[in-house]
């Protein structure tokens, strides 16, 4: 196990205020060194499970052990953890190197190891030098980066994440999620990061929590998650997914509408089911495909441009609407009909993801 | 724009403008031109140990307000909403009653025969009634209390200003509380501390109906000479040249405080 880092375990944590359950019996385990993103839409609890692993919040009940301590009445200055905050919270009437610096200060380091203690995290974030600017002089990117030395520069063996990224550009986002990877990976702490975009989370994560209403829905690797998703209310929030009410037939199929389609996949029990079809997993019937594949049949009502890609929407011969994403190539323009044209598609049975329709 | 401005710049101009100057004019004129009183304030002594009495006053009042009240707008600030507009309402309450009332109910617990000298006798604390009032004590115990809100209210509206995080990521990058308040909020509540310091001691220099009521003639404050040159000795002329004095000294600390943070957050809660 890495020395670098530390395991975090939540049982049963709930916090409630007043009538509203904010985080509702959540338990979770966090390996030392992994990176774990929190994610869900507001409201789901996500933030309040992050302030009661940083100690600001203390949890009605349950209880959060850091490498097999309980941590749960420990002051968050005695934690020794790393916290980034959603809008960095850089103190604003010091410079940026007295920012940096202030774990050491507040950890009583002499003076005298400072310097090459701030030097070296600057540079780690790519502010090399910056030791005497000051705060307002800083572009949201850059006052990113200094709220990330700050929570690395006392080597902290768990680092909290609050939707960092949020306030950045999305080609700024996009760049600081690989670094932040690549530096989760050179630092070794463990990470556990709050978001509420999907592909933020699978781009990042070793694992994923998807929270809802305060409850903790499934956690699981990227693809885990986006291929098996536990219900129709994970399926809808990663990727992008069509989620339409499906029939059981027997133990490996199921109809949709008068279709009657294959999974290679157990159908999971019950009766309210929903099938998950992700557009990018629809492909265009040429004829050569798997004899094995279903196929349905429909009328494109529009085509949109997405620079990259191209979205089909097709209705179905009973009106459901579905889409697919072809990358924007030539062969791709050559194969789509026209708006009102017919469209034969092509669903595997190992990307025919049925899953239970998720409670209200 | 100038003409929609013009009437408030009329009011101005007859109720501040002219009156001041007025005053100014009378100080250095006298059937003709003269520095005489001027000459009188840096030469006599009673001027200059008045002067200096003043400022000291001032000083200890601003001293005793910021102790007072920091503690007071940390807790207003500090806690949920409902209780910060009661902890408000309480400061600013006394503000709606009139200045000579609240000075009357200070004499009324403070003098020889008052509330608190009985209290103490009944205990047995004291034998004799202490000298709480007509000295400069009362004096200060009364400016205190009746200036307390402008220092409350500026303090108040600056920590509303500081973000709740800073602490938090205080705490989470190892500072205890005290480190915390120490390195972040007492640095970040500045611009009110001198804010709030300003207003009191400005608003202190030139207090009258305290000090000549809790004063027993004996702590003789800038305001009472004037009041003095003018009811005694039908003195305008030395009566104007203090007032232009003290008006003078409070502009040149507008001035030097300026010098560090805006004058509208002193005048105004910006």
């Amino acid at each position: 196990m890495d020395k670098r880092a530390e395991s975090v375990e939540i049982r049963s944590a709930s916090k409630a205020y007043g009538a509203v359950r904010a985080l509702d019996d959540v338990s979770l385990n966090v390996g030392a060194g992994e990176f774990v993103s929190l994610l869900g839409p507001s409201g789901s609890g996500k933030t309040t499970l992050l302030g009661i692993l940083g100690g600001f919040i203390l949890p009605t009940s349950g209880s959060i052990l850091f490498g097999g301590r309980d941590v749960t009445w420990m002051p968050p200055h005695k934690r020794d953890i790393g916290v980034v905050f959603q809008n960095y919270a850089l103190f604003p009437h010091m410079s940026v190197g007295e920012n940096v610096a202030f774990p050491l200060r507040a950890r009583r380091l002499p003076k005298a190891k400072w310097p090459e203690k701030v030097r070296s995290a600057l540079a780690m974030v790519g502010l090399a030098g910056y030791e005497g600017r000051g705060v307002a002089q800083l572009s949201g990117g850059q006052r990113q980066r200094v709220a990330l030395a700050r929570a690395m520069i006392f080597e902290p063996r768990l680092i909290l994440m609050d939707e960092p990224l949020s306030a950045l550009d999305k080609q700024l986002r996009e760049s600081m999620q690989i670094e932040l990877r690549a530096l989760h990976r050179r630092i070794g702490a463990t990470i556990i990061y709050v978001t509420h975009d999907q592909r933020e989370a699978l781009t990042m994560s070793d694992r994923v929590a998807v929270m809802k209403d305060g409850r903790l829905i499934q956690i699981d690797e990227p693809e885990r998650l986006h291929d098996h998703p536990a219900d129709s209310f994970v399926a809808s929030f990663i990727g992008e997914a069509t989620l339409l009410p499906v029939r059981r037939v027997d133990g490996c199929s199921v109809a949709l509408g008068n279709a009657v389609l294959r999974s290679a996949r157990a159908i999971p029990s019950g009766d309210a089911l929903m099938l998950a079809v992700h557009s990018e997993k629809l492909l265009i019937d040429n004829g050569a495909g798997d004899a094995a594949c279903n196929r349905l049949t429909g009328t494109v009502t529009d085509v949109v441009y997405q620079g990259e890609s191209l979205r089909i929407f097709l209705a179905l011969a009973d009106g459901t609407g579905l889409s697919l994403r072809q990358p924007s190539h030539h062969e791709a323009h050559r194969r789509i009909p026209p708006v009102g044209g017919s469209l034969t598609v092509t669903l595997h049975p190992e990307d025919t993801i049925v899953v239970p329709k998720a409670g209200a | 724009m100038l003409a929609l401005v013009s009437p408030a710049l009329l009011v101005i101009l007859l109720l501040i403008v002219l009156p001041v100057g007025w005053l100014a004019w009378q100080s250095i004129y006298h059937d003709g031109f003269t520095l005489e009183n001027y000459r009188r304030i840096v030469s006599e002594d009673i001027y200059w140990r008045s002067f200096a009495l003043t400022f000291e006053i001032s000083l200890l009042v601003t001293l005793l307000a910021l102790l007072l009240g920091y503690p007071v707008a940390y807790a207003a600030n500090a806690v949920p909403r409902g209780w910060s507009v009661l902890i408000l309402a309480l400061v600013v309450l006394p503000f709606w009653t009139s200045v000579l009332v609240r000075a009357y109910a200070w004499l009324v617990l403070l003098q020889r025969t008052g509330v608190i000298n009985q209290l103490l006798r009944s205990l047995d604390v004291i034998g004799e009634p202490l000298a709480l009032v007509h000295n400069t004590f009362g004096t200060v115990v009364a400016t205190v209390h009746i200036l307390l809100p402008f220092m409350v209210l500026p303090l108040y509206a600056t920590m509303q200003k500081i973000p709740g995080d800073l602490m938090q990521a205080g705490a989470s990058l190892g500072a205890g509380p005290a480190h915390a308040f120490l390195r972040i909020f007492l640095p970040l509540s500045l611009p009110g501390v001198l804010a709030g310091c300003t207003m009191v001691f400005v608003l202190c220099l030139g207090f009258y109906i305290t000090p000549e009521l809790l004063g027993g003639g004996r702590t003789v404050m800038v305001s009472m000479l004037v009041s003095r040159n003018v009811e005694l000795y039908s003195q305008f002329g030395a009566a104007s040249a203090v007032a232009v004095v003290l008006l003078v000294s409070v502009l040149l600390i507008f001035f030097v405080v300026s010098r560090f943070i805006s004058l509208d957050r002193v005048l105004g809660q910006k």
